[in-house]
Protein backbone atom coordinates (compact mmCIF):
# COMPACT_ATOMS: atom_id res chain seq x y z
CA UNK A 1 0.00 0.00 0.00
CA UNK A 2 1.99 3.06 -1.23
CA UNK A 3 0.54 6.78 -0.68
CA UNK A 4 0.24 8.39 -3.90
CA UNK A 5 2.95 8.20 -6.78
CA UNK A 6 6.68 9.00 -6.73
CA UNK A 7 8.35 7.89 -10.08
CA UNK A 8 7.11 9.42 -12.82
CA UNK A 9 5.02 8.37 -15.85
CA UNK A 10 5.07 10.80 -18.11
CA UNK A 11 1.28 11.98 -19.11
CA UNK A 12 -0.95 9.83 -16.40
CA UNK A 13 0.12 10.86 -12.95
CA UNK A 14 -1.26 14.54 -12.48
CA UNK A 15 -3.51 14.25 -9.65
CA UNK A 16 -6.19 16.23 -10.66
CA UNK A 17 -7.74 19.27 -8.22
CA UNK A 18 -10.30 18.13 -6.50
CA UNK A 19 -13.83 19.96 -6.46
CA UNK A 20 -14.18 19.46 -2.49
CA UNK A 21 -11.38 21.96 -2.45
CA UNK A 22 -13.15 24.73 -3.79
CA UNK A 23 -16.61 23.82 -2.16
CA UNK A 24 -18.94 26.83 -3.82
CA UNK A 25 -17.25 27.66 -7.69
CA UNK A 26 -16.95 23.82 -7.71
CA UNK A 27 -20.92 23.06 -7.11
CA UNK A 28 -21.41 26.21 -9.21
CA UNK A 29 -18.90 24.57 -12.08
CA UNK A 30 -20.40 21.12 -11.53
CA UNK A 31 -24.38 22.51 -11.82
CA UNK A 32 -23.15 24.90 -14.53
CA UNK A 33 -21.81 21.24 -16.70
CA UNK A 34 -24.89 18.70 -15.82
CA UNK A 35 -27.00 21.40 -16.75
CA UNK A 36 -25.79 22.04 -20.08
CA UNK A 37 -25.40 18.54 -20.64
CA UNK A 38 -29.05 17.71 -20.20
CA UNK A 39 -30.18 20.28 -22.46
CA UNK A 40 -28.52 19.15 -24.98
CA UNK A 41 -29.41 15.34 -24.52
CA UNK A 42 -33.17 17.21 -24.53
CA UNK A 43 -32.63 19.12 -27.33
CA UNK A 44 -31.64 16.14 -29.51
CA UNK A 45 -34.84 14.27 -28.21
CA UNK A 46 -37.54 14.45 -30.90
CA UNK A 47 -40.39 13.21 -28.79
CA UNK A 48 -39.38 15.48 -26.01
CA UNK A 49 -39.02 18.51 -28.59
CA UNK A 50 -42.83 17.37 -29.94
CA UNK A 51 -44.09 16.61 -26.40
CA UNK A 52 -43.07 19.95 -25.30
CA UNK A 53 -43.82 22.32 -27.71
CA UNK A 54 -46.77 20.57 -29.66
CA UNK A 55 -48.28 18.87 -26.85
CA UNK A 56 -49.71 22.62 -25.42
CA UNK A 57 -50.12 24.17 -28.64
CA UNK A 58 -52.85 21.59 -29.03
CA UNK A 59 -54.06 21.80 -25.89
CA UNK A 60 -54.78 25.36 -26.04
CA UNK A 61 -56.21 25.55 -29.61
CA UNK A 62 -58.16 22.26 -28.32
CA UNK A 63 -59.72 23.77 -24.98
CA UNK A 64 -60.39 26.87 -26.93
CA UNK A 65 -62.16 25.68 -29.99
CA UNK A 66 -63.97 22.56 -28.67
CA UNK A 67 -65.06 23.87 -24.91
CA UNK A 68 -64.34 27.33 -25.00
CA UNK A 69 -67.51 28.00 -27.05
CA UNK A 70 -70.10 25.42 -25.37
CA UNK A 71 -68.86 26.34 -21.81
CA UNK A 72 -70.58 29.57 -20.10
CA UNK A 73 -69.12 30.23 -16.52
CA UNK A 74 -66.77 33.35 -15.36
CA UNK A 75 -68.29 36.52 -16.29
CA UNK A 76 -66.80 39.17 -17.31
CA UNK A 77 -63.89 36.78 -19.01
CA UNK A 78 -63.06 35.43 -21.75
CA UNK A 79 -62.54 31.90 -22.10
CA UNK A 80 -58.83 32.22 -24.14
CA UNK A 81 -58.17 34.89 -20.84
CA UNK A 82 -59.02 32.22 -18.59
CA UNK A 83 -57.72 29.06 -20.02
CA UNK A 84 -53.92 30.60 -20.67
CA UNK A 85 -52.69 30.78 -16.93
CA UNK A 86 -54.19 27.00 -16.40
CA UNK A 87 -52.32 25.71 -19.33
CA UNK A 88 -48.95 27.38 -18.34
CA UNK A 89 -49.62 25.54 -14.90
CA UNK A 90 -50.43 22.68 -16.54
CA UNK A 91 -47.14 22.74 -18.62
CA UNK A 92 -45.00 23.11 -15.40
CA UNK A 93 -46.48 19.70 -13.89
CA UNK A 94 -46.85 17.72 -17.23
CA UNK A 95 -43.28 18.89 -17.88
CA UNK A 96 -42.04 17.94 -14.52
CA UNK A 97 -42.76 14.06 -15.52
CA UNK A 98 -40.06 14.43 -17.81
CA UNK A 99 -37.16 14.55 -14.55
CA UNK A 100 -38.49 11.14 -13.97
CA UNK A 101 -37.85 9.62 -17.06
CA UNK A 102 -34.73 11.56 -17.84
CA UNK A 103 -33.44 10.26 -14.67
CA UNK A 104 -33.93 6.76 -14.86
CA UNK A 105 -32.99 6.66 -18.57
CA UNK A 106 -29.58 7.90 -16.90
CA UNK A 107 -29.64 5.40 -13.95
CA UNK A 108 -30.07 2.44 -16.30
CA UNK A 109 -27.56 3.77 -18.99
CA UNK A 110 -24.73 3.55 -16.20
CA UNK A 111 -24.38 7.64 -16.56
CA UNK A 112 -25.26 7.83 -13.10
CA UNK A 113 -22.22 5.32 -12.05
CA UNK A 114 -20.28 6.94 -14.02
CA UNK A 115 -20.82 10.45 -12.71
CA UNK A 116 -20.80 8.86 -9.36
CA UNK A 117 -17.31 7.27 -9.95
CA UNK A 118 -16.01 11.07 -10.44
CA UNK A 119 -14.71 13.79 -8.07
CA UNK A 120 -17.61 15.85 -8.83
CA UNK A 121 -20.42 17.36 -5.97
CA UNK A 122 -22.74 14.31 -6.42
CA UNK A 123 -25.59 17.02 -5.14
CA UNK A 124 -24.95 18.28 -8.84
CA UNK A 125 -26.42 15.29 -10.49
CA UNK A 126 -29.99 15.88 -9.28
CA UNK A 127 -29.50 19.75 -9.47
CA UNK A 128 -28.38 19.83 -12.95
CA UNK A 129 -31.42 17.23 -14.12
CA UNK A 130 -34.19 19.45 -12.43
CA UNK A 131 -32.81 22.68 -13.68
CA UNK A 132 -32.35 21.96 -17.30
CA UNK A 133 -36.27 20.39 -16.85
CA UNK A 134 -37.62 23.91 -15.17
CA UNK A 135 -35.49 25.54 -18.18
CA UNK A 136 -37.71 23.09 -20.33
CA UNK A 137 -41.00 24.23 -19.21
CA UNK A 138 -39.46 27.90 -19.15
CA UNK A 139 -39.41 27.80 -23.53
CA UNK A 140 -43.29 25.51 -23.43
CA UNK A 141 -44.87 28.30 -21.65
CA UNK A 142 -42.88 30.66 -24.26
CA UNK A 143 -44.72 28.88 -26.86
CA UNK A 144 -47.96 28.78 -24.85
CA UNK A 145 -47.79 32.31 -24.47
CA UNK A 146 -46.90 33.70 -28.16
CA UNK A 147 -49.80 30.80 -29.60
CA UNK A 148 -52.37 32.68 -26.68
CA UNK A 149 -51.75 36.10 -28.34
CA UNK A 150 -52.39 34.39 -31.78
CA UNK A 151 -55.63 32.99 -30.79
CA UNK A 152 -57.24 35.68 -28.98
CA UNK A 153 -55.39 35.91 -25.51
CA UNK A 154 -54.80 39.57 -24.14
CA UNK A 155 -53.45 40.99 -21.18
CA UNK A 156 -52.66 44.36 -19.83
CA UNK A 157 -50.64 43.54 -17.28
CA UNK A 158 -47.50 42.27 -18.47
CA UNK A 159 -45.70 42.33 -15.57
CA UNK A 160 -48.32 40.20 -13.94
CA UNK A 161 -47.91 37.61 -16.84
CA UNK A 162 -44.33 37.72 -16.41
CA UNK A 163 -44.41 36.99 -12.56
CA UNK A 164 -47.16 34.18 -13.45
CA UNK A 165 -44.87 32.24 -15.40
CA UNK A 166 -42.18 32.88 -12.95
CA UNK A 167 -44.63 31.23 -10.37
CA UNK A 168 -45.50 28.46 -12.62
CA UNK A 169 -41.65 27.52 -13.36
CA UNK A 170 -41.14 27.53 -9.53
CA UNK A 171 -44.25 24.84 -8.74
CA UNK A 172 -42.73 23.08 -12.11
CA UNK A 173 -39.00 23.09 -10.43
CA UNK A 174 -40.54 21.79 -7.11
CA UNK A 175 -42.66 19.00 -8.76
CA UNK A 176 -39.33 17.98 -10.97
CA UNK A 177 -37.58 17.09 -7.16
CA UNK A 178 -40.80 15.24 -6.23
CA UNK A 179 -40.16 13.08 -9.99
CA UNK A 180 -36.56 13.01 -9.18
CA UNK A 181 -36.92 11.21 -5.79
CA UNK A 182 -39.66 9.18 -7.44
CA UNK A 183 -37.52 8.26 -10.45
CA UNK A 184 -34.48 7.18 -7.71
CA UNK A 185 -36.95 4.40 -6.31
CA UNK A 186 -38.47 2.96 -9.13
CA UNK A 187 -35.30 3.20 -11.00
CA UNK A 188 -36.97 1.82 -14.48
CA UNK A 189 -38.18 4.30 -17.26
CA UNK A 190 -41.40 2.62 -18.24
CA UNK A 191 -42.28 2.51 -14.71
CA UNK A 192 -41.71 6.25 -14.05
CA UNK A 193 -43.02 7.70 -17.03
CA UNK A 194 -46.18 5.63 -16.11
CA UNK A 195 -45.89 6.21 -12.62
CA UNK A 196 -45.38 9.99 -12.92
CA UNK A 197 -49.20 10.91 -14.57
CA UNK A 198 -50.69 9.34 -11.86
CA UNK A 199 -50.72 12.09 -9.48
CA UNK A 200 -50.28 14.49 -11.92
CA UNK A 201 -53.75 13.65 -13.67
CA UNK A 202 -56.37 14.48 -10.32
CA UNK A 203 -53.47 17.50 -9.74
CA UNK A 204 -54.23 18.98 -13.33
CA UNK A 205 -57.96 18.29 -14.06
CA UNK A 206 -59.41 18.20 -10.03
CA UNK A 207 -58.48 22.39 -10.06
CA UNK A 208 -59.68 25.51 -11.41
CA UNK A 209 -57.13 24.59 -14.75
CA UNK A 210 -59.76 24.51 -17.57
CA UNK A 211 -62.97 24.88 -15.68
CA UNK A 212 -64.02 27.11 -12.16
CA UNK A 213 -63.88 24.73 -9.25
CA UNK A 214 -67.00 25.45 -8.43
CA UNK A 215 -69.38 24.10 -10.87
CA UNK A 216 -67.56 20.66 -9.37
CA UNK A 217 -69.35 18.34 -6.81
CA UNK A 218 -69.40 19.27 -3.82
CA UNK A 219 -66.87 16.60 -2.23
CA UNK A 220 -64.59 17.57 -4.78
CA UNK A 221 -64.28 21.10 -4.38
CA UNK A 222 -62.92 21.23 -0.80
CA UNK A 223 -59.24 19.59 -2.45
CA UNK A 224 -60.16 21.57 -6.01
CA UNK A 225 -60.29 24.40 -4.04
CA UNK A 226 -56.87 24.49 -2.08
CA UNK A 227 -54.67 22.06 -4.11
CA UNK A 228 -51.02 23.57 -5.24
CA UNK A 229 -52.40 23.54 -9.28
CA UNK A 230 -54.85 25.45 -8.20
CA UNK A 231 -53.92 28.17 -5.84
CA UNK A 232 -51.55 28.63 -8.96
CA UNK A 233 -53.60 29.54 -11.56
CA UNK A 234 -55.77 31.67 -9.69
CA UNK A 235 -52.18 33.32 -8.66
CA UNK A 236 -51.47 33.70 -12.23
CA UNK A 237 -54.98 34.49 -13.86
CA UNK A 238 -55.23 37.36 -11.01
CA UNK A 239 -52.11 38.43 -12.00
CA UNK A 240 -52.52 38.93 -16.24
CA UNK A 241 -55.99 40.06 -15.37
CA UNK A 242 -54.68 42.76 -12.83
CA UNK A 243 -57.05 41.41 -9.96
CA UNK A 244 -55.68 41.31 -6.28
CA UNK A 245 -53.27 38.10 -6.56
CA UNK A 246 -51.05 38.59 -3.43
CA UNK A 247 -52.91 35.74 -1.45
CA UNK A 248 -52.65 33.51 -4.28
CA UNK A 249 -48.84 34.34 -4.76
CA UNK A 250 -47.66 34.06 -1.53
CA UNK A 251 -49.78 30.41 -1.14
CA UNK A 252 -48.33 29.16 -4.69
CA UNK A 253 -45.09 29.97 -3.51
CA UNK A 254 -45.40 28.17 0.10
CA UNK A 255 -46.55 24.97 -1.45
CA UNK A 256 -43.33 25.05 -3.94
CA UNK A 257 -41.40 25.86 -0.80
CA UNK A 258 -42.45 22.90 0.91
CA UNK A 259 -42.90 20.59 -1.73
CA UNK A 260 -38.97 20.84 -2.12
CA UNK A 261 -38.34 21.18 1.56
CA UNK A 262 -39.77 17.27 1.72
CA UNK A 263 -38.47 16.52 -2.13
CA UNK A 264 -34.81 17.59 -1.86
CA UNK A 265 -34.13 16.06 1.25
CA UNK A 266 -35.13 12.62 -0.19
CA UNK A 267 -33.97 12.79 -3.27
CA UNK A 268 -30.48 13.71 -1.70
CA UNK A 269 -30.40 10.93 0.71
CA UNK A 270 -31.73 8.53 -1.72
CA UNK A 271 -29.59 9.36 -4.50
CA UNK A 272 -26.43 9.02 -1.98
CA UNK A 273 -27.57 5.30 -0.82
CA UNK A 274 -28.54 3.56 -4.05
CA UNK B 1 -2.30 0.86 -4.31
CA UNK B 2 -5.29 -1.13 -4.10
CA UNK B 3 -5.69 -2.67 -1.14
CA UNK B 4 -9.32 -4.47 0.13
CA UNK B 5 -9.29 -6.30 3.74
CA UNK B 6 -12.03 -9.07 4.62
CA UNK B 7 -14.41 -7.06 2.40
CA UNK B 8 -17.98 -8.57 2.54
CA UNK B 9 -21.23 -6.81 0.09
CA UNK B 10 -24.38 -8.63 1.10
CA UNK B 11 -27.71 -8.11 -0.36
CA UNK B 12 -30.53 -9.27 1.87
CA UNK B 13 -29.50 -13.32 1.57
CA UNK B 14 -26.88 -13.05 -0.96
CA UNK B 15 -23.31 -12.37 0.01
CA UNK B 16 -22.32 -10.82 -3.69
CA UNK B 17 -18.52 -10.65 -2.41
CA UNK B 18 -17.53 -12.36 0.90
CA UNK B 19 -14.96 -11.61 3.53
CA UNK B 20 -12.53 -11.63 0.62
CA UNK B 21 -9.04 -9.43 0.79
CA UNK B 22 -6.90 -8.60 -2.21
CA UNK B 23 -3.65 -6.62 -2.67
CA UNK B 24 -2.68 -4.94 -6.07
CA UNK B 25 0.76 -3.26 -5.83
CA UNK B 26 1.64 -0.11 -7.88
CA UNK B 27 1.60 -0.01 -11.87
CA UNK B 28 0.16 -3.97 -11.76
CA UNK B 29 -2.09 -5.17 -13.97
CA UNK B 30 -4.65 -7.53 -11.93
CA UNK B 31 -7.46 -9.91 -13.37
CA UNK B 32 -10.39 -10.48 -12.00
CA UNK B 33 -11.87 -13.51 -13.50
CA UNK B 34 -15.04 -15.08 -12.56
CA UNK B 35 -18.02 -16.52 -14.52
CA UNK B 36 -21.57 -13.96 -14.64
CA UNK B 37 -22.78 -13.65 -10.81
CA UNK B 38 -18.91 -14.65 -9.43
CA UNK B 39 -18.72 -11.23 -7.76
CA UNK B 40 -16.77 -9.37 -9.96
CA UNK B 41 -18.54 -6.47 -10.47
CA UNK B 42 -19.58 -5.79 -7.05
CA UNK B 43 -15.95 -6.05 -6.10
CA UNK B 44 -15.09 -3.28 -8.58
CA UNK B 45 -18.27 -1.24 -7.51
CA UNK B 46 -17.11 -1.31 -4.19
CA UNK B 47 -13.20 -0.07 -5.10
CA UNK B 48 -14.95 2.78 -7.20
CA UNK B 49 -17.18 3.94 -4.69
CA UNK B 50 -19.95 3.50 -6.38
CA UNK B 51 -21.50 0.41 -3.39
CA UNK B 52 -20.92 0.95 0.15
CA UNK B 53 -19.51 -2.49 1.93
CA UNK B 54 -21.63 -4.58 4.23
CA UNK B 55 -18.00 -5.26 5.86
CA UNK B 56 -14.59 -4.27 5.46
CA UNK B 57 -11.68 -2.06 4.69
CA UNK B 58 -11.04 -0.84 1.19
CA UNK B 59 -8.56 1.93 0.14
CA UNK B 60 -6.94 3.44 -3.39
CA UNK B 61 -3.50 5.29 -3.15
CA UNK B 62 -4.00 4.92 0.46
CA UNK B 63 -7.16 6.58 0.36
CA UNK B 64 -10.21 5.37 2.20
CA UNK B 65 -13.13 4.86 -0.20
CA UNK B 66 -15.15 5.98 3.02
CA UNK B 67 -14.01 8.79 4.65
CA UNK B 68 -11.96 9.95 1.68
CA UNK B 69 -14.10 8.89 -1.29
CA UNK B 70 -13.32 11.83 -3.69
CA UNK B 71 -9.54 11.57 -3.05
CA UNK B 72 -10.07 7.89 -4.34
CA UNK B 73 -12.59 9.28 -7.00
CA UNK B 74 -9.90 11.77 -8.56
CA UNK B 75 -6.76 8.85 -8.73
CA UNK B 76 -9.34 6.67 -10.37
CA UNK B 77 -11.07 6.26 -13.91
CA UNK B 78 -13.96 3.91 -14.55
CA UNK B 79 -14.67 2.06 -17.38
CA UNK B 80 -18.00 -0.36 -17.54
CA UNK B 81 -19.02 -3.36 -19.66
CA UNK B 82 -22.36 -1.63 -20.28
CA UNK B 83 -20.26 1.62 -22.06
CA UNK B 84 -21.89 4.06 -19.99
CA UNK B 85 -21.76 7.11 -22.81
CA UNK B 86 -24.52 9.56 -24.15
CA UNK B 87 -25.89 8.53 -27.23
CA UNK B 88 -27.36 12.20 -27.60
CA UNK B 89 -24.02 13.67 -27.03
CA UNK B 90 -21.12 13.55 -29.47
CA UNK B 91 -17.97 11.88 -28.57
CA UNK B 92 -16.10 15.10 -27.95
CA UNK B 93 -19.28 16.42 -26.15
CA UNK B 94 -19.14 13.33 -24.02
CA UNK B 95 -15.57 13.91 -22.84
CA UNK B 96 -15.49 17.53 -22.52
CA UNK B 97 -18.03 17.13 -19.92
CA UNK B 98 -16.25 14.62 -17.94
CA UNK B 99 -12.96 16.75 -18.01
CA UNK B 100 -15.83 19.98 -16.53
CA UNK B 101 -16.66 17.33 -14.17
CA UNK B 102 -12.94 17.08 -12.85
CA UNK B 103 -13.13 20.74 -12.47
CA UNK B 104 -11.00 21.10 -15.25
CA UNK B 105 -10.54 24.72 -17.23
CA UNK B 106 -12.91 24.80 -19.82
CA UNK B 107 -9.58 24.99 -22.37
CA UNK B 108 -7.67 21.96 -20.74
CA UNK B 109 -11.24 20.01 -20.95
CA UNK B 110 -11.15 20.69 -24.26
CA UNK B 111 -7.27 19.52 -25.00
CA UNK B 112 -7.55 16.69 -22.68
CA UNK B 113 -10.81 15.26 -25.02
CA UNK B 114 -8.94 16.38 -27.72
CA UNK B 115 -5.69 14.30 -26.44
CA UNK B 116 -8.30 11.01 -25.98
CA UNK B 117 -9.96 11.06 -28.65
CA UNK B 118 -6.76 10.95 -30.83
CA UNK B 119 -5.55 8.27 -28.94
CA UNK B 120 -7.99 6.39 -28.98
CA UNK B 121 -7.82 7.13 -32.65
CA UNK B 122 -11.73 8.24 -32.89
CA UNK B 123 -10.90 12.40 -34.23
CA UNK B 124 -12.90 11.40 -37.21
CA UNK B 125 -15.60 10.39 -35.43
CA UNK B 126 -15.19 13.41 -32.73
CA UNK B 127 -18.09 15.59 -33.94
CA UNK B 128 -20.59 12.86 -34.55
CA UNK B 129 -23.67 11.62 -32.01
CA UNK B 130 -22.59 8.62 -30.13
CA UNK B 131 -26.11 7.40 -31.18
CA UNK B 132 -24.39 6.34 -34.28
CA UNK B 133 -21.07 5.10 -33.20
CA UNK B 134 -20.25 1.21 -33.59
CA UNK B 135 -19.82 -1.35 -30.01
CA UNK B 136 -16.47 -0.90 -30.68
CA UNK B 137 -15.92 2.80 -31.00
CA UNK B 138 -18.28 3.43 -27.86
CA UNK B 139 -16.41 1.04 -25.83
CA UNK B 140 -13.37 3.37 -27.19
CA UNK B 141 -15.12 6.33 -25.89
CA UNK B 142 -15.87 4.74 -22.85
CA UNK B 143 -12.35 4.29 -21.79
CA UNK B 144 -11.74 7.89 -23.42
CA UNK B 145 -13.99 9.03 -20.59
CA UNK B 146 -12.03 7.52 -17.85
CA UNK B 147 -8.46 8.54 -18.87
CA UNK B 148 -9.75 12.44 -18.84
CA UNK B 149 -8.84 13.14 -14.95
CA UNK B 150 -5.30 10.87 -15.87
CA UNK B 151 -6.45 8.39 -13.33
CA UNK B 152 -3.31 6.46 -11.89
CA UNK B 153 -5.38 3.40 -11.34
CA UNK B 154 -7.64 2.11 -14.27
CA UNK B 155 -10.73 0.46 -13.39
CA UNK B 156 -12.17 -2.12 -16.48
CA UNK B 157 -15.20 -3.63 -15.81
CA UNK B 158 -15.49 -6.40 -18.36
CA UNK B 159 -13.84 -3.94 -20.93
CA UNK B 160 -14.16 -6.36 -24.42
CA UNK B 161 -17.29 -8.26 -23.74
CA UNK B 162 -18.91 -8.16 -26.59
CA UNK B 163 -16.40 -7.03 -29.38
CA UNK B 164 -15.08 -8.55 -32.37
CA UNK B 165 -11.51 -9.96 -31.79
CA UNK B 166 -9.84 -7.35 -34.19
CA UNK B 167 -11.16 -4.40 -31.86
CA UNK B 168 -10.23 -6.33 -28.77
CA UNK B 169 -6.46 -7.04 -30.05
CA UNK B 170 -6.51 -2.96 -30.52
CA UNK B 171 -8.04 -2.72 -27.22
CA UNK B 172 -5.38 -4.98 -25.39
CA UNK B 173 -2.61 -2.64 -27.27
CA UNK B 174 -3.97 0.54 -25.99
CA UNK B 175 -3.97 -1.12 -22.17
CA UNK B 176 -0.49 -1.93 -22.55
CA UNK B 177 0.23 1.73 -23.13
CA UNK B 178 -0.82 2.86 -20.78
CA UNK B 179 0.45 -0.14 -18.34
CA UNK B 180 3.71 1.43 -19.68
CA UNK B 181 3.10 4.99 -18.58
CA UNK B 182 2.68 3.97 -15.04
CA UNK B 183 -1.46 2.85 -14.67
CA UNK B 184 -2.23 0.53 -12.51
CA UNK B 185 -5.25 -1.73 -13.75
CA UNK B 186 -7.91 -3.91 -12.54
CA UNK B 187 -9.93 -5.34 -14.98
CA UNK B 188 -12.79 -8.06 -14.52
CA UNK B 189 -13.27 -10.24 -17.51
CA UNK B 190 -14.59 -13.70 -18.58
CA UNK B 191 -11.73 -14.72 -20.95
CA UNK B 192 -9.27 -16.86 -19.67
CA UNK B 193 -6.95 -15.57 -23.25
CA UNK B 194 -7.54 -11.95 -22.17
CA UNK B 195 -6.61 -12.29 -18.77
CA UNK B 196 -3.70 -14.43 -19.96
CA UNK B 197 -2.58 -11.55 -22.52
CA UNK B 198 -2.57 -8.67 -20.32
CA UNK B 199 -2.54 -9.18 -16.54
CA UNK B 200 0.47 -10.05 -14.17
CA UNK B 201 -1.26 -11.19 -11.96
CA UNK B 202 -4.61 -13.17 -12.19
CA UNK B 203 -7.43 -13.78 -9.13
CA UNK B 204 -10.32 -16.04 -9.82
CA UNK B 205 -13.24 -15.20 -7.95
CA UNK B 206 -16.39 -17.23 -7.87
CA UNK B 207 -19.38 -16.99 -5.40
CA UNK B 208 -17.86 -13.84 -3.86
CA UNK B 209 -14.70 -15.42 -2.74
CA UNK B 210 -11.34 -16.16 -4.06
CA UNK B 211 -10.31 -19.39 -5.56
CA UNK B 212 -7.14 -19.01 -6.90
CA UNK B 213 -4.37 -16.56 -7.34
CA UNK B 214 -1.46 -16.33 -9.32
CA UNK B 215 0.22 -15.32 -12.28
CA UNK B 216 -1.22 -17.28 -15.92
CA UNK B 217 1.48 -19.50 -16.06
CA UNK B 218 0.78 -20.52 -12.50
CA UNK B 219 -3.07 -20.89 -13.09
CA UNK B 220 -2.10 -22.90 -16.43
CA UNK B 221 -0.14 -25.28 -15.12
CA UNK B 222 -3.29 -25.82 -12.52
CA UNK B 223 -5.33 -26.37 -15.62
CA UNK B 224 -2.77 -28.25 -17.53
CA UNK B 225 -1.64 -26.06 -20.50
CA UNK B 226 -2.69 -26.21 -24.31
CA UNK B 227 -3.80 -29.66 -26.51
CA UNK B 228 -3.10 -30.72 -30.05
CA UNK B 229 -5.75 -32.33 -31.24
CA UNK B 230 -6.46 -34.61 -33.96
CA UNK B 231 -9.78 -36.30 -35.84
CA UNK B 232 -8.90 -39.06 -38.36
CA UNK B 233 -11.14 -39.44 -40.75
CA UNK B 234 -11.47 -43.38 -40.45
CA UNK B 235 -12.41 -44.64 -37.23
CA UNK B 236 -9.27 -47.50 -37.48
CA UNK B 237 -6.47 -44.88 -37.90
CA UNK B 238 -7.58 -43.84 -34.11
CA UNK B 239 -4.77 -45.87 -32.56
CA UNK B 240 -2.10 -44.90 -35.24
CA UNK B 241 -3.22 -41.52 -34.85
CA UNK B 242 -2.83 -41.75 -30.82
CA UNK B 243 1.11 -43.28 -30.82
CA UNK B 244 2.19 -40.41 -33.29
CA UNK B 245 0.68 -37.77 -31.17
CA UNK B 246 2.19 -39.33 -28.07
CA UNK B 247 5.53 -38.93 -29.42
CA UNK B 248 5.17 -35.12 -29.49
CA UNK B 249 3.11 -34.10 -26.61
CA UNK B 250 4.30 -34.21 -22.75
CA UNK B 251 1.51 -36.01 -21.06
CA UNK B 252 -1.36 -38.62 -21.28
CA UNK B 253 -2.78 -38.94 -24.67
CA UNK B 254 -6.50 -38.64 -24.37
CA UNK B 255 -9.00 -40.44 -26.87
CA UNK B 256 -12.50 -39.78 -27.26
CA UNK B 257 -14.04 -42.81 -29.45
CA UNK B 258 -17.26 -41.37 -29.62
CA UNK B 259 -16.26 -37.86 -31.11
CA UNK B 260 -12.64 -39.67 -32.91
CA UNK B 261 -10.29 -37.07 -31.49
CA UNK B 262 -7.43 -38.08 -30.14
CA UNK B 263 -5.87 -35.17 -27.76
CA UNK B 264 -2.25 -34.34 -26.11
CA UNK B 265 -1.49 -31.43 -23.36
CA UNK B 266 1.52 -30.03 -25.40
CA UNK B 267 4.48 -27.32 -24.46
CA UNK B 268 4.96 -25.00 -27.21
CA UNK B 269 1.39 -24.96 -29.11
CA UNK B 270 2.98 -23.68 -32.24
CA UNK B 271 5.92 -26.66 -32.82
CA UNK B 272 3.73 -29.55 -31.40
CA UNK B 273 1.06 -28.89 -33.92
CA UNK B 274 3.52 -28.67 -37.03
CA UNK B 275 5.03 -31.61 -35.66
CA UNK B 276 1.47 -33.28 -35.56
CA UNK B 277 0.90 -32.10 -39.44
CA UNK B 278 4.26 -33.34 -40.37
CA UNK B 279 4.00 -36.87 -38.45
CA UNK B 280 0.57 -37.84 -39.75
CA UNK B 281 0.83 -36.38 -42.76
CA UNK B 282 4.11 -38.37 -43.20
CA UNK B 283 2.12 -41.76 -41.87
CA UNK B 284 -0.41 -41.09 -44.42
CA UNK B 285 -3.50 -40.95 -42.29
CA UNK B 286 -6.02 -38.74 -43.23
CA UNK B 287 -7.75 -35.97 -41.26
CA UNK B 288 -10.91 -34.43 -40.32
CA UNK B 289 -9.55 -32.08 -38.32
CA UNK B 290 -6.36 -31.24 -36.34
CA UNK B 291 -5.67 -27.90 -34.43
CA UNK B 292 -5.24 -26.55 -30.66
CA UNK B 293 -7.16 -26.19 -27.71
CA UNK B 294 -6.60 -23.84 -25.44
CA UNK B 295 -8.24 -24.65 -21.45
CA UNK B 296 -11.27 -21.83 -21.22
CA UNK B 297 -12.33 -20.53 -18.10
CA UNK B 298 -14.33 -23.86 -18.01
CA UNK B 299 -11.28 -25.81 -17.27
CA UNK B 300 -9.81 -23.27 -14.75
CA UNK B 301 -13.00 -23.91 -12.68
CA UNK B 302 -13.15 -27.87 -13.52
CA UNK B 303 -9.00 -27.98 -12.75
CA UNK B 304 -9.62 -25.71 -9.15
CA UNK B 305 -13.43 -26.12 -8.04
CA UNK B 306 -14.11 -30.11 -9.94
CA UNK B 307 -17.05 -27.84 -11.00
CA UNK B 308 -17.59 -26.15 -14.41
CA UNK B 309 -18.63 -22.18 -13.39
CA UNK B 310 -22.07 -21.34 -14.35
CA UNK B 311 -22.22 -19.29 -17.34
CA UNK B 312 -18.12 -19.81 -18.31
CA UNK B 313 -19.12 -22.57 -20.47
CA UNK B 314 -19.12 -21.57 -24.25
CA UNK B 315 -18.05 -17.88 -23.28
CA UNK B 316 -14.61 -18.54 -24.82
CA UNK B 317 -14.74 -22.39 -24.99
CA UNK B 318 -11.98 -23.99 -27.67
CA UNK B 319 -9.96 -22.41 -29.95
CA UNK B 320 -8.86 -24.36 -33.09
Amino acid sequence: MTSVQSTSGPDLITPVPNSQSKPFSGLLNDVVAMTRRNLLRLFRTPQVIVFATIQPVIFVLLFNFVFGGSVQFAPGIEYIDFLIPGILVQTSLFAAGNTAIGLTDDLQKGAIDRFRSLPMHHSAVLIGRTNADALRAALTMTIVCVVGFVIGFRTSHFSGLVLGVLLAIFLSYAFNWVFAAFALYVKDPEAAQAGAFLPVFPLVFAASTFAPVDNMPGWLQPFADNQPVTVTVDAVRALTQGTPAGADVLASMGYSAAIMAIAIPIATRKFKRS
Amino acid sequence: MISVQGLSVHFGDLKAVDNLSLQIPKNQVRGLLGPNGAGKTTLVKVIATLLQPTAGTVSVGGYSIDSQANAVRSMIGLAGQYAAVDDLLTGRENLEIVGRLYQLPKAEAKRRAEEALERLSLTDAADRLVRTYSGGMRRRLDLGASLVGRPQVLILDEPTTGLDPRTRLDLWDFLRDLVSDGATILLTTQYLEEADELCDRITVIDSGTIIADGTADELKARVGGDLVMASPKRRQDLHRVKELLADIGEGSVRVDENLMTVAVPVESRVTALVKAAQAIDTAGIELSDLGVQRPSLDDVFLAITGTAGNDAAGTNGGQK
